[in-house]
């Protein structure tokens, strides 16, 4: 039961994040305590894309899991989805776990030309191509399964988890709010027939360094959300003890994987979370 | 700060209380379109922990509310002519006039400025001298509030009721039930002064039609009150204050704050929320609110945007949970007619536990005569009596043995799925295995088991752990020929499917056939040899799936049953065919169950009352004993994975259809098997217990 694993974000949507030190952060985080090295997906926005920030850790790093946590399935079709979720696969060596969801801004549907209202439907269905019919589409490389996670709060999304995925991806907030999605997941992994649990991987932010400047850019980041941009950035986690109490709250809760994101792209702040949790 | 308060409610002048009192500065002022002494309703009541709150915040209002407070700690149940009083409870109440004079006489002490007799305009606010935030405590039907965008819901809740004061004082919490020919009639009646009770008539709005009060003056509908409470009130008198009958409104609000036309709002008390007064919580979130409110402006100084941000966060997730109990107690006081079967002692128990926030465990800490009771009740009523002697104990329900059919299970709690020996070890009474198909075309997946000769040495050693053993039988239908990964994918290679529509289930699954006649022969011939092989196996129940979308399921759901012949004006028929002819061939003394969809949860699906019609019919074609399931007729369903979601359902499918019910849902404690045994809104329950490291070091 104990032993929740700490993975940590590159500092793929923090604005303004070089190459260079996109893939110094995970030729770092791939010799430190961190199991997994983690991205975020926003169209719409400053940011390098997840599949693309991947690929490039996964050329310096051998042994951290690559994950997106999540990536927005709908914006893409299912076959091109699919093709860069095998690419990834295949340049980690079947490091790869795939994190969709459906996101939760209009204008990234906007961009995508894509219709927001049918999102779970699409995002069922890319699920039920990448399980299924993938396999004799001709999409290669061939591969074994990839490791998927759903995330997504509503009813639906925790039936969609448990209809298709291996484990379900938490959108951030504190150890209780986790615990109790956790309880929905469980929920409906037994309410599906599934044998076993699902994975449970959850999310926070760190601003160990310069927590203004982090809290300023969940700010911007998560203007969207009107009032609850406050709450996020007060949630992030500017201590190495609130790092550690939280990953304590978690790990109670029943977490497999946590994974702590980046607010500020300063490799002193992986440094600093290596130390904390190392 | 300028300030402006709309409304003198408790929370308005409370607000402006603590902001004086947090800095003397600022300027406050309450308006309020009434005089000082009129009001509306009678008593309010508050809890311990609100009384806490009210401590910490401002000692002075509260030694004076305190000091004329109503304290009780029973909750009496007056029902089939006994009075059951549960005991450890803490109310208090005050007078809600007396509450308003302590309120405006501690703000003028500070410096508020009251202003009573005051209607004001949304444009004459506007027009005012320039305030720096408008605070809406306008009530429920706040005329603030429209002058913004808060995507305001307001929605009829629960029965008709009518709010009357008494001079019969009470010593407890009080319900009323009270049967008549045109239906139930319940009270909700405390005291809330040395002279004075709040006394509250409720019933549905059917009974209240055919009772005649939808016509009757506000005098005649009290004489029909006192009247039908003549004995209740032992010779006290009902007293009107606009009494008349209303129906109550829930409000909801996805934003609690904005810039209008006015400036800048802020929404307080029932002008944000209303929580249905069967909690008796309105006016303590109301104060609540005004607590928080203020204790922003501490936290977030000189930054009014950011502290209207932090007063809404912190109070709505608080406020959404009292709704939910809220609703669900409203929900309850709407059927509880149903419930007039039940004995007293389990009618009390059901009412104290209806929204969730009592349960067996948390009762027993407050009144551990009464769970004593219930409990030696519950095993008695398992026995086959209802006599208990006096200082009986027994075990917890879940421990009392249940007679079904010919059988006796030796507890309530069951497990399904997975190794059923291993099953039978953990002490459950019942272990179902997992989905066994009856065909080979009826399979989920490739390795799903058939009900083959391989059974019956297992059945012996799940007897020999002392627990019955059950089988679910079924036919996969439009869900078949899946994958071992996840669910409902689709095998590349698969079998023809069978459904009572040509419609795929999900994503890239392939299209059924729809069923011909002879195919209905000869799956339900498939059934039947099924059945009688599982008899020869030694098993003692068997469980027919007729939920989740498999192939009986599919007759059942408009959602898969597009049929144009009989089956489709007759959506029964197939199902209890087989319900039929398995019940012929399965031993009379053993127990046939049906897994049952108690509702579709999806738009155009089954309801509620068409889950507990199928119930009833099945019921009446032989089945013992309901699995109650939900959803999952269609991939597209919605189910609401809340704590014990389908034990209501479970609850409504007992109650109404009259038939022993399991129900599962990720039933974690044995507390909420006891909650939901004890209440009686089931008769065995899946209990599945996370692995806990405990086990490991022992």
């Amino acid at each position: 039961m104990s032993g929740v694993k700490v993975g940590i974000g590159l500092p793929n949507t923090v604005p303004g994040t070089s190459g260079a030190l996109l893939v110094e952060w995970a030729r770092r985080a791939d010799t430190g305590p961190f199991a997994t090295v983690a991205v975020l997906d926003r169209l719409v926005y400053d940011s390098i894309e997840p599949f693309a920030a991947l690929s490039a850790a996964a050329a310096v790093t051998s042994r951290v899991r690559l994950a997106t946590n999540i990536a927005i399935g709908p914006l893409r079709a299912p076959a091109v989805l699919a093709k860069q979720a095998l690419a990834v696969d295949a340049l980690s060596d079947g490091r790869f776990t795939l994190g969709l969801g459906v996101g939760a801004r209009r204008d990234d549907y906007e961009a995508a030309g894509v219709d927001r209202r049918t999102r779970g439907a699409v995002l069922s269905e890319q699920l039920a191509f990448l399980r299924g019919r993938l396999d004799a589409s001709g999409i290669g490389p061939a591969r074994p399964p990839v490791e998927l996670l759903v995330g997504g709060s509503s009813g639906a999304a925790f039936a969609r988890m448990a209809r298709y995925a291996d484990g379900y991806a938490h959108g951030g907030g504190p150890p209780r709010a986790f615990g109790s999605a956790a309880a929905r997941a469980r929920a409906a992994w037994r309410d599906l027939d599934r044998p076993g649990d699902p994975r449970l991987w959850g999310q926070g932010y760190l601003a160990l360094g310069d927590p203004d400047r982090g809290r300023a850019y969940l700010r911007d980041y998560y203007a969207f959300t009107g009032p609850f941009a406050e709450k996020i950035a007060a949630g992030a986690l500017t201590s190495a003890r609130a790092v550690k109490d939280f990953v304590r709250g978690y790990e109670a809760e029943g977490c497999d994987e946590l994974i702590l994101y980046p607010t500020v792209a300063d490799l002193d702040d992986l440094d600093r979370l290596a130390e904390a949790v190392g | 700060m300028r300030v402006t308060v709309v409304g003198a409610g408790p929370s308005g002048l409370y607000l402006a209380i603590l902001l004086k009192k947090a800095d003397p500065g600022h300027e406050i002022t309450v308006l309020e379109r009434n005089a000082p002494d009129a009001t509306f309703g009678w008593g309010v009541v508050f809890s311990e922990e609100t009384l806490g709150a009210l401590r910490d915040a401002d000692y002075p209002s509260y030694l004076e509310i305190t000091d004329s407070f109503a304290r009780w700690t029973s909750i009496d149940i007056r029902y089939r002519g006994r009075v059951l009083r549960s005991s450890g409870h803490t109310f208090s109440a005050i007078r809600r006039t007396h509450l308003l004079d302590i309120l405006q006489r501690r703000a003028r002490s500070l410096g508020v400025s009251l202003r009573f007799g005051v209607e004001v305009s949304p444009a004459e606010l506007s027009t005012a001298d320039q305030v720096d935030l408008v605070v809406a405590a306008d009530g429920a039907n706040s005329t603030l509030r429209r002058t913004g965008s808060f995507g305001t819901s307001s929605t009829p809740q629960g029965c008709k009721y009518v709010w009357f004061g008494t001079d019969l004082v009470l010593d407890a919490f009080t319900f009323i039930f009270a049967p008549t020919d045109a239906g139930l009639f319940q009270v909700h009646a405390y005291p809330f002064d040395e002279h004075t009770s709040t006394f509250i008539v409720e019933t549905t709005e059917a009974t209240w039609r055919r009772a005649g009060l939808d016509q009757m003056s506000e005098e005649d509908s009290m004489a029909f009150c006192a009247e039908l409470f003549a004995r209740d009130l032992a010779g006290h008198r009902l007293m009107s204050n606009r009494s008349i009958w209303l129906d109550f409104p829930l409000v909801r609000n996805t934003h609690w704050h904005g810039r209008t036309e006015v400036g800048n709002v802020v929404l307080l008390g029932d002008a944000a929320h209303t929580a249905h007064f069967s909690i008796g919580s309105g006016t303590k979130l109301a104060m609540e609110d005004a607590i928080a409110l203020a204790n922003s402006f501490v936290r977030q100084p000189g930054d009014l945007e950011a502290a209207l941000v932090d007063y809404e966060l912190e109070r709505q997730p608080v406020v959404e949970r009292f709704q939910q109990a809220a609703g669900d107690s409203a929900a309850y006081f709407g059927r509880v007619e149903s419930y007039l079967g039940l004995a007293p002692i389990q009618f009390a128990f059901n009412l104290l536990t209806r929204s969730g926030r009592i349960s067996h465990a948390n009762l027993t800490q407050r009144d551990p005569q009464l769970v004593r009771v219930l409990d030696a009740w519950f095993a008695a009523d398992a026995a086959g009596t209802d006599r208990i002697r006096p200082g009986e104990v027994a075990a917890p329900p879940m421990f009392a043995p249940l007679r079904l059919g010919g059988l006796t299970v030796r507890n309530r709690f069951v497990r399904a799925g997975g190794d059923p020996v291993a099953a039978a070890g953990t002490g459950a009474g019942l272990v179902l295995t997992g989905f066994v198909a009856v065909s080979e075309d009826g399979r989920t997946t490739p390795s799903c088991p058939l009900l083959d000769e391989s059974w019956a040495p297992l059945v012996e050693r799940v007897h020999a752990a002392g627990a019955l053993a059950g089988v679910r039988l079924g036919h996969a239908g439009r869900r078949g020929a899946v994958r071992e990964s996840g669910v409902d994918v689709p095998l590349r290679e698969g079998w023809p499917l069978l459904s009572a529509s040509p419609l795929p289930y999900a994503p890239f699954c392939a299209v059924p056939a729809e069923m011909t006649e002879a195919d209905m022969d000869r799956v339900r011939a498939e059934f039947v040899a099924a059945a009688e092989r599982a008899a020869v196996a030694g098993f003692d129940v068997l469980e027919l799936d007729l939920a989740d979308g498999y192939l009986l399921a599919s007759f059942l759901s408009p959602l898969s049953n597009r049929r144009t012949d009989v089956h489709g004006a007759e959506r029964t028929r197939f199902p209890l065919s087989v319900v039929d002819a398995v019940r012929a061939v399965w031993p009379a003394d053993r127990v046939l169950a049906a897994r049952l969809t108690a509702t579709d949860w999806a738009p155009g699906g089954l309801t509620v009352a068409d889950g507990v019609e199928h119930a009833r019919v099945v019921a009446a074609h032989g089945i013992d004993l309901v699995h109650v399931r939900a959803g999952h007729s269609s991939a597209a369903s919605r189910p609401e994975y809340r704590r014990g979601y389908l034990t209501a359902l479970s609850d409504r499918i007992r109650t109404e259809a009259g038939v022993p019910t399991l129900v599962g849902g990720y039933l974690t404690t044995p507390d909420e098997v006891n909650t939901a045994l004890a209440a009686g809104r089931a008769d065995l329950c899946l209990f599945d217990p996370p692995p806990t490291p405990l086990e490991a070091s022992l």
